[in-house]
């Protein structure tokens, strides 16, 4: 990450689901964080995470007056501000949704197919290996999606095997360039190694010189 | 992280219904609307409207009320096309200490039981054992006291009680307010009070401890009971509860889908008056309505459950 004397500001989308978890990670994890609610929020942003949430009831809202927030918000996503998506916030970036065509920003090369477990009495927790975080990673998946294909590009990154015996098994991990997708839920637990993992993307991709001057 | 849960923890295996996994559904509600629905039809209404999540129930409040009679658990034929016709969680009522329509509502495949004073009561001693189940509870309160000990049982997300089916929030703001103002006296009482504190409310000591430190629940807390316009959730939102429920308010009303779409929408955007000015607008009648204050003996809900 670059030195700097400034933390990165990450956005987090806050129209509805656990956004305030992930800002609770994310200042941990040594991010300041902005709970986004409008477009004129997004502009100076150094990056942006999509929280767990009901989808069908954030693509209601995009259909309203939030549906500038989504166009400002893609905007910056293609312009390669690092943005994260977990659980319904994977759904939220995939191309495709199986068998649906609610509103999303359609930006990362995945199928998604939602709620591939079952009802809450399917879902589950347990140690996921990761690729390069080493020890397992205790994920958390509520009425989770899996990805069923990627595109050219996406890097998968974390698998639920099948002889897990969860249900389901596939993709639940994957990054696109800028854009990384978990079908779990790390804001939910103690472990801020996938949160570090976007903060160095987001490091990574600030490009203009850090200052003290703040927002 | 405590495992009061019956699940054994496995390593390489999959954990289902420990208390992480049950806490955790609700946490992904906040910031939404649940909506009370009586057939798969309004669910769907509900879910167009944006609901994060729908209560399926015989009859709404209002209709509890104006019917009398035993109210008990939907029919399971309902509470299955229910499931079926909508793809946010379902949740559903049983009765207090009816831990039989608990294992029915279970064995559905329904995401959440509302263990409901809106019910009449099984049980006028002992609620559910909600730790017993692998799927989360959420229960009705008035206050810390009655908040912990459900939490203690096993409750995974909590509501105020307020009065369902009257269409006046005044008792919601009353639970919300009690419960969040006894935190907040509860973070500042040196260590030595807090046994005392524990005893005098009725709570388990771990919790009271648990919540002095940390300032908050250590479930979601939404609000409940007499939520009838988009300024009554937003109000509901800025007193400091997570998110709302919605009972008669909705299919009473003179337009659902329009009120139901503007609830949603205060709820997102509880803290923008102008916004709330806007959907506020041209909603057609609020249900009709009834003044707390007019409730006599047992038709005050909120006193069902201890």
């Amino acid at each position: 990450m670059t030195k700097t004397d400034r933390r990165p500001l990450v956005g987090v989308l806050a129209l509805q689901g656990d956004f305030s978890e992930h800002e609770a990670r994310l200042r941990e994890a040594g991010a300041d964080t902005r709970q986004i609610r409008y477009a004129s929020q997004v502009a100076d942003l150094d990056g942006l995470v999509i929280p767990g949430g009901e989808s069908t009831a954030i693509a209601r809202l995009t259909e309203e007056g939030a549906a500038v927030i989504f166009a400002t918000v893609k905007e910056r996503i293609l312009e390669g501000m690092p943005v994260w998506g977990t659980c319904m916030g994977s759904i939220f970036l995939a191309e495709e949704i199986e068998g649906s065509a609610q509103g999303r920003l359609a930006v990362m090369s995945i199928k998604v197919r939602r709620n591939a477990f079952g009802p809450q009495k399917r879902s589950f927790e347990c140690p996921l290996e990761i690729t390069g975080l080493g020890e397992p990673f205790p994920a958390v998946f509520i009425r989770a999606p899996l990805i069923t294909a990627v595109g050219d590009g996406v890097d998968v990154l974390g698998v639920l095997p099948a002889e897990l015996n969860a249900g389901a098994s596939g993709i639940v991990m994957a990054r696109q360039k800028n854009m990384l997708v978990t079908a779990f839920h790390p804001e939910l637990t103690a472990d801020l190694r996938v949160h570090s993992y976007f903060l160095q993307m987001v490091g990574e991709h600030v490009s203009r010189p850090l200052s003290s001057t703040g927002v | 992280m405590t495992r009061v849960t019956k699940t054994v923890e496995t390593i390489g295996k999959i954990a289902t219904g420990t208390e992480l996994v049950k806490r955790s559904l609700p946490a992904m509600l906040k910031g939404g609307v649940i909506m009370d629905v009586v057939n798969a039809e309004q669910a769907k209404i509900a879910e167009e409207a944006g609901a994060v999540a729908v209560m399926a129930l015989e009859r709404v409040p209002a209709d509890i009320r104006a019917d009398g009679g035993v109210a008990r658990m939907s029919d399971p034929e309902l509470i299955s096309q229910i499931i079926e016709a909508v793809s946010i969680p379902v949740m559903a009522k049983a009765r207090i200490g009816h831990f039989v329509e608990a294992q029915i509502l279970q064995s559905l495949g329904v995401d959440c039981v509302d263990e409901s004073e809106v019910l009449t009561p099984a049980d006028e001693q002992y609620h559910i054992d909600k730790n017993q189940f692998d799927i989360p509870f959420v229960c009705g309160a008035k206050n810390l006291g009655e908040a912990l000990r459900r939490i203690g049982e096993g409750a995974a997300m909590i509501r105020t009680k307020g009065e369902a089916g009257t269409g006046d929030v005044v008792e919601a703001v009353r639970h919300a307010r009690t419960i969040l103002g006894e935190i907040r006296r509860l973070t500042v009482l040196p260590k030595e009070e807090l046994m005392t504190y524990a005893k005098e409310i009725g709570a388990p000591f771990e919790l009271v401890k648990q919540v002095a430190e940390e300032g908050k629940l250590p479930v979601v807390n939404f609000a409940a009971g007499g939520i009838a316009t988009p300024a009554d959730a937003a109000l509901m939102m800025q007193i400091g509860v997570e998110g709302v429920f919605v009972g008669s308010g909705i299919f009473k009303s003179g337009d659902p889908m329009k009120r139901a779409c503007a609830i949603v929408k205060a709820t997102t955007f509880y803290k923008d008056p102008e916004v709330l000015a806007k959907v506020s607008r041209n909603l057609g009648e609020a249900m009709v309505g009834r003044s707390a204050r007019t409730l006599v003996g047992d038709e005050t809900l909120a006193a069902r459950g201890w």
